[in-house]
């Protein structure tokens, strides 16, 4: 620790610490463009100049780099300090004079004008910044400076207008330049944003939402650029608990169980394979679950309800049934959709004087207290027309200069053709199994209904049950539902699994076959059928035997035992003969 | 009165029974001329069930279980598959039309399909008319 004095404050530091360091801490702002936290300062703008005194010496120091001292006196904003930095802006502003920051800085110092002339097209102050950044931090190594005196420049390899081989398009670059002098052209293979949520770009590692469970950061690895390049780390350096392990990998976990609860969920049905509708063609038409995010408080927008170019809209548009109920995509009802349209509906009138229409086919409030809240939105004053909307256009007003959506539909109440224009679009797409549901059917022995969704056991008497012995199944992988019907379901499923366990035994189907030992003349063909290997050869007696607990009474091996040795019981050969008689009673043999 | 074939159907428990159940359930209408006899699995199915099934005085017999990779006890249907492909060979040497036997998969969930697979097969018994079997 050394003692020292900032601006007349007595103050102490670790020696070797940069002066701007000292003084943020002691809450003193020293001006400076090529200062970032986290890459090693290289007092290329001269902006943080500071006159340093020791003994009878006084000398212009940049603040960046220059280590504190036993005894030094420090000031930051004196008349030299200011003459100084007065005389750097107007060099910066004869080189940079349409870059914002310099100039609001400049007239902070009052520059108003440069004697040296102006340039109104340059932007970089060749401080390095982002040179440094690329090769310390990010450790890329694309960009680097080029030529000297006044030709220096900052460029890529070979000066191609963009990086396209060795650029991992991570974007430091452009972060870290004061002046805004790097643009990004496509952030496309910057990884990390989740697709259904493109309200903007997130960062390699982060918490994916607020109410997250747990609630901590997960890294991209295919955006993160230490795990790219082997450089950055810095989030490791910032974490005091030293929580950040970049060796960790996904495992696979074995556990033995006894029941399973299939809860795998739904995905959203992609609006683009409805063109009509301009889903990713145009901007402002969003995915239910985009806008979801947007009135989430923690979202993108912190909850307002925004175009992308930032203003608010004049008329939103929510159109019910997008791939539901439609002989082309998905016959079924969505169920959920008509709810959380109303429920957008209401915060929009909350939080904006947007106009609000509903293009509905029918308004299944089926739910409890539903068909209430329909009524308290159309007592709102929300606008609902019957019809389902054909297409979404552009459109301008009459003026030609501001744009907007046309919504096209037919209001069947009426009877007459519509057109409504709107600033946004909001389409409820349906809820549709995941695309993976084959695969995790077969791990699982499911079978599904020709919507694609699991098939319970039974649609009455056993809706969460399947086919296979404690396996369960609930929510939207079985069919679309809402989270009260969710809720009712699976913790119906819960209570079967534990009904089970606290019994402590299973009762086993009395189907099961069994091997005549004096009839069996040991030549195993039943062996190698039997899927369990319930059946085994039993050396001393010459003869197979079936284990009881193992079989599942399939009765394959029976059918296929040349002896006839093997019963089924509950299906033996008999019982079935006697099932064809009966059956054929009326036919007279042959 | 034109001719009613008699079709015996060997269902397995787990698809094509339940498959014609949900056809029921669902008011689906399918042709009576098929008479289900449920066995757990389609592997399950002697051939000498057929060849019974034909003895006493069946004008066609079906044989439906899961689809291929769906079956509940892993590949019951595979067998099935094999069996019922030679006992064809086998029912052509004895001057039974190798199409009065039918080998189909119906799952679960597809009533309708079962509906069509059943008129299917009582049509193309009628158009071959009654089994004449000589002693």
């Amino acid at each position: 620790m050394v003692k020292f004095k900032i601006d007349g404050i007595q103050t102490e530091a670790e020696a070797g610490t940069a002066i701007l360091k000292v003084a943020q801490k002691v809450g003193i702002e020293i001006p400076t463009l090529c200062y970032y936290e986290g890459i090693e300062a290289y007092a290329a703008c001269r902006v943080c100049n500071v006159e340093v005194v020791r003994g009878r010496r006084r000398r212009m120091v940049t603040a960046c780099n220059y280590p504190v001292s036993e005894g030094i006196e420090i000031f930051t904003d004196n008349e030299r300090a200011r003459r100084t930095r007065r005389m750097i802006l107007e060099m910066l502003l004869a080189r940079c004079s349409e870059v914002p920051v310099i100039k609001q800085m400049a007239a902070k110092y009052g520059v108003e004008k440069s004697r040296f002339g102006y340039d109104p097209k340059e932007k970089c102050i060749l401080c390095g910044l982002c040179v440094r950044m690329c090769s310390e931090i990010v450790k890329a190594n694309v960009l680097s400076f080029a030529y000297s005196g006044t030709a220096r420049k900052v460029v890529t390899p070979l000066e191609q207008e963009m990086a396209t081989d060795t650029c991992i398009a991570c974007g430091a670059c452009a972060h870290v330049c004061p002046t805004g002098a790097i643009t990004i052209e496509d952030l496309s293979r910057r990884k990390g944003e989740v697709p259904e949520f493109f309200l903007g770009p997130t960062t390699a590692i982060s918490i994916p939402f607020q109410q997250a469970v747990p609630k901590v950061p997960f890294i991209d690895p295919e955006s993160c650029i230490r795990m790219q390049t082997g450089g950055c780390g810095i989030c490791a350096k910032v974490c005091e608990p030293e929580a950040i392990n970049y060796d960790m990998k996904d495992e696979t976990v074995e556990l033995d169980v006894g029941q399973i609860l299939v809860v795998t969920g739904f995905q959203v049905f992609d609006a683009r394979q409805m063109a009509q509708y301009g889903y990713g063609k145009l901007d402002n038409v969003l995915s239910s679950l985009e806008f979801e995010r947007m009135l989430n408080s923690t979202g993108p927008t912190g909850s307002r309800v925004l175009m992308k170019n930032g203003k608010e809209p004049r008329a939103i548009g929510i159109i019910h049934c997008i791939g539901s109920r439609d002989e082309h995509h998905h016959r079924y009802c969505s169920r959920v959709c008509c709810m959380y349209a109303l429920k957008f509906a209401h915060l929009i009138k909350d939080r904006s004087q947007a106009e609000v229409y509903q293009f509905y086919i029918d308004m299944r409030a089926f739910g409890k207290g539903y068909e209430e809240f329909y009524s308290r939105i159309l007592d709102e004053g929300v606008n609902v027309i019957r019809g389902k909307a054909a297409e979404v256009v552009e459109a301008t007003w009459g003026d030609g200069r501001e744009g907007h959506l046309l919504v096209r539909c037919e209001d069947t109440l009426i009877g007459k053709f519509r057109e409504i224009p709107v600033d946004m679009v909001i389409l409820c797409a349906a809820l549709e199994p995941n695309a993976d549901a084959d695969k995790v059917a077969k791990v699982f022995s499911l079978q599904r209904s020709p919507d694609g969704f699991y098939l319970e056991r039974h649609p009455k008497l056993d809706p969460m049950g399947t086919m296979t012995d404690g396996i369960y199944i609930a929510g939207c992988c079985q069919g679309p539902k809402d989270i009260p019907d969710t809720v009712a379901q699976a913790a119906g499923a819960a209570a079967r699994a534990l009904a089970l366990i606290s019994k402590g035994e299973v009762f086993l189907d009395p189907i099961r076959a069994s091997i005549d030992e004096n009839l069996c003349g040991g030549c195993k063909i039943c062996n190698n059928l039997c899927p369990y290997t319930a059946i085994t050869f039993d050396e001393v007696k010459k003869a197979s035997v079936v284990n009881e607990t193992l079989c599942k009474g399939c009765g394959t091996c029976v059918a296929a035992c040349p002896a006839g040795a093997i019963t089924g019981s509950g299906f033996t050969d008999a019982q079935i003969y006697a099932e064809i008689e009966g059956i054929l009673a009326d036919a007279g043999s042959k | 009165m034109s001719f009613e074939p008699k079709i015996v159907g060997f269902l397995c428990n787990w698809c094509s029974y339940t498959g014609a159940d949900l056809a029921g359930v669902s008011r689906i209408k399918w042709p009576p001329n098929v008479r289900p006899i449920r066995v757990m699995c389609s592997g399950r199915i002697d051939p000498t069930f057929i060849v019974k099934a034909f003895r006493q005085g069946a004008d066609g017999v079906l044989v439906s279980g899961c689809h291929p990779g769906d079956c509940h006890y892993y590949e019951g249907n595979y067998k099935a598959l094999r069996r019922i492909h030679l006992l064809k060979r086998v029912l052509e040497q004895f001057g039974i039309h190798p199409d009065r036997l039918k080998l189909t998969w119906v799952s679960a969930a597809e009533g309708e399909r079962w509906a069509q697979v059943t008129k299917e097969i009582t049509e193309t018994v009628r158009r071959l008319g009654p089994l004449q079997l000589k002693e």
